[in-house]
């Protein structure tokens, strides 16, 4: 089962992801009254990419750039056998940092420029990331008595974890919208054309190695909703269809911020997501760990 | 479009266009006539794009800007001069620093007529462009495949 799960993950994320980034596409364009590409055309985009030639700066951008997806697909794998969230959280790590040395191997201003702003989204969402996995645990603590980081024990619970944890799960929420890069927070690199510094990390990277690139985003998004199911999914029946609402809705919410609200600076989305870590995730673990 | 290409990007760069032509390009990607429909995308970058679209005509400060964008551009590549000062000149022509139209640096692949060239039109030479893209990516892929 769990074999076939990790399976699952890695032949079918890529589609999964592939189909919701042109979801999204669609929803963006419906919503500022276009009619928009095909559904199919992130696929369509990456099988181009892949037909063009690479111009690469140096070969350690080839390295970086599969070990990312490498080190991607391995977190998502991890994830989806059910192994231990803090360790899925450190490789999910490990493969951000890849695309940051990537950026900074090629020595363009556009690219450096951006692999910096990409560490400082990392130092903006990786303590909610961390306390994700302790809200994990304290919320297995005060239901079963017993802590623990392992995903099995934890979406098998007798009630979703959110219920525990609703501060940790908008925090999460909150720093999605960056890992997604996504407007307001979409400082390192957007989707959209017209940045203040080309493409950001990825301004370096053309032809195979972008729809490399392109499909380790497909890979992580998968993963990311994920974790949001892990927010309601339970032992019971009836938390199945919910996680597939609170996902869809996700999905909605995340493309209507991204429409509606301008990008803003560096220290801006800083303090209002270490704002929102403390505000809604260290009180809810605080209040648990007290009264739970 | 069902044969040729369904993701052509394109590099928009403005030369010594007098912006009538630039408005143009960007109202080809509003909600009236949404390019987007074709897959077209506007990319700020060159490692990205399939098509450089340039309005405007060369000038001698210019001139390196263009060429090394077009170097910069990965292969296959397609050059569309917009509008037309950036097809031979037009009314600027005869000023002491310009060159003339694109094609006086670069390979012109399409050429858009007009003054300013119409929304339609533009999109229409992006199609065009698309078709010539086509070509270039099978007689890229062949070479690709013997070097190999
Ligand atoms: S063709 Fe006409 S509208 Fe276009 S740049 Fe030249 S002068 Fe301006």
């Amino acid at each position: 089962m769990r074999l076939l799960l990790v399976l699952g993950y890695v032949l079918l994320a890529p589609l999964v992801g592939g189909l919701l980034a042109g979801l999204d596409r669609k929803l963006t364009a419906r919503m500022q009254g276009r009619i928009g590409p095909p559904l199919l055309q992130p696929f369509y985009d990456v099988k181009k990419l892949l037909n063009k030639e690479i111009l690469l700066i140096n070969n350690m951008q080839y390295l970086f750039a599969w070990c990312f997806i490498i080190f991607i697909v391995f977190t998502g794998g991890m994830f989806f056998a059910g192994g231990n969230i803090l360790l899925v959280f450190f490789v999910f790590t490990t493969a951000a940092m890849f695309l940051v040395l990537e950026a900074t191997t090629t020595n363009s201003p556009y690219s450096v420029m951006g692999a910096n702003r990409e560490m400082i989204q990392m130092l903006s969402y990786e303590p909610m990331i961390l306390l994700t996995a302790v809200g994990f645990y304290t919320a297995t603590e005060a239901a079963l008595g017993q802590g623990t980081f392992t995903i099995r024990e934890i979406i098998s619970m007798p009630v979703p974890n959110v219920v525990y944890i609703p501060g940790i799960f908008i925090g999460f929420l909150f720093i999605l919208t960056i890992k997604f890069r996504k407007s307001p927070f979409d400082i390192s690199m957007s989707h959209h054309a017209h940045q203040e510094m080309v493409k950001g990390v990825t301004t370096e990277l053309s032809g195979g190695m972008m729809a490399i690139i392109e499909i380790s985003h497909w890979y992580e998004n998968v993963f990311l909703y994920g974790i949001v199911a892990m927010f309601t999914l339970c032992a019971e029946w009836w938390s199945i269809p919910l996680t597939v609402g609170v996902i869809a809705l996700t999905f909605f919410l995340e493309v209507l911020i991204d429409n509606t609200s301008a990008r803003v600076k560096w220290d801006t989305m800083f303090k209002t997501t270490w704002v929102v870590t403390l505000i809604f995730g260290a009180i809810n673990i605080f209040i648990l760990q007290m009264f739970g | 479009m069902a044969k040729v290409s369904k993701s052509p990007w394109m590099l928009h760069y403005d030369g010594s266009s007098c912006n009538g032509c630039d408005i143009e390009v960007l109202a080809c990607l509003t909600p009236v006539y949404d390019v987007e429909r074709f897959g077209v995308l506007n990319t700020g970058n060159p490692k990205h794009a399939d098509i450089l679209l340039i309005t405007g005509g060369i000038n001698t400060q210019n001139k390196p800007v263009v060429e090394q964008l077009y170097s910069q551009m990965p292969e296959p590549k397609v050059v569309c001069a917009v509008g037309i000062c950036a097809c031979n000149g037009g009314v600027f022509k005869d000023c002491y620093n310009i060159i003339g139209g694109v094609d006086k640096v670069l390979p012109v692949d399409v050429y858009v007529p007009g003054c300013a060239a119409r929304p339609n039109a533009i999109i229409d030479g992006v199609v065009k462009a698309v078709a010539v893209l086509e070509e270039k990516r099978k007689k890229y892929k062949k070479e690709r495949g013997e070097k190999a």
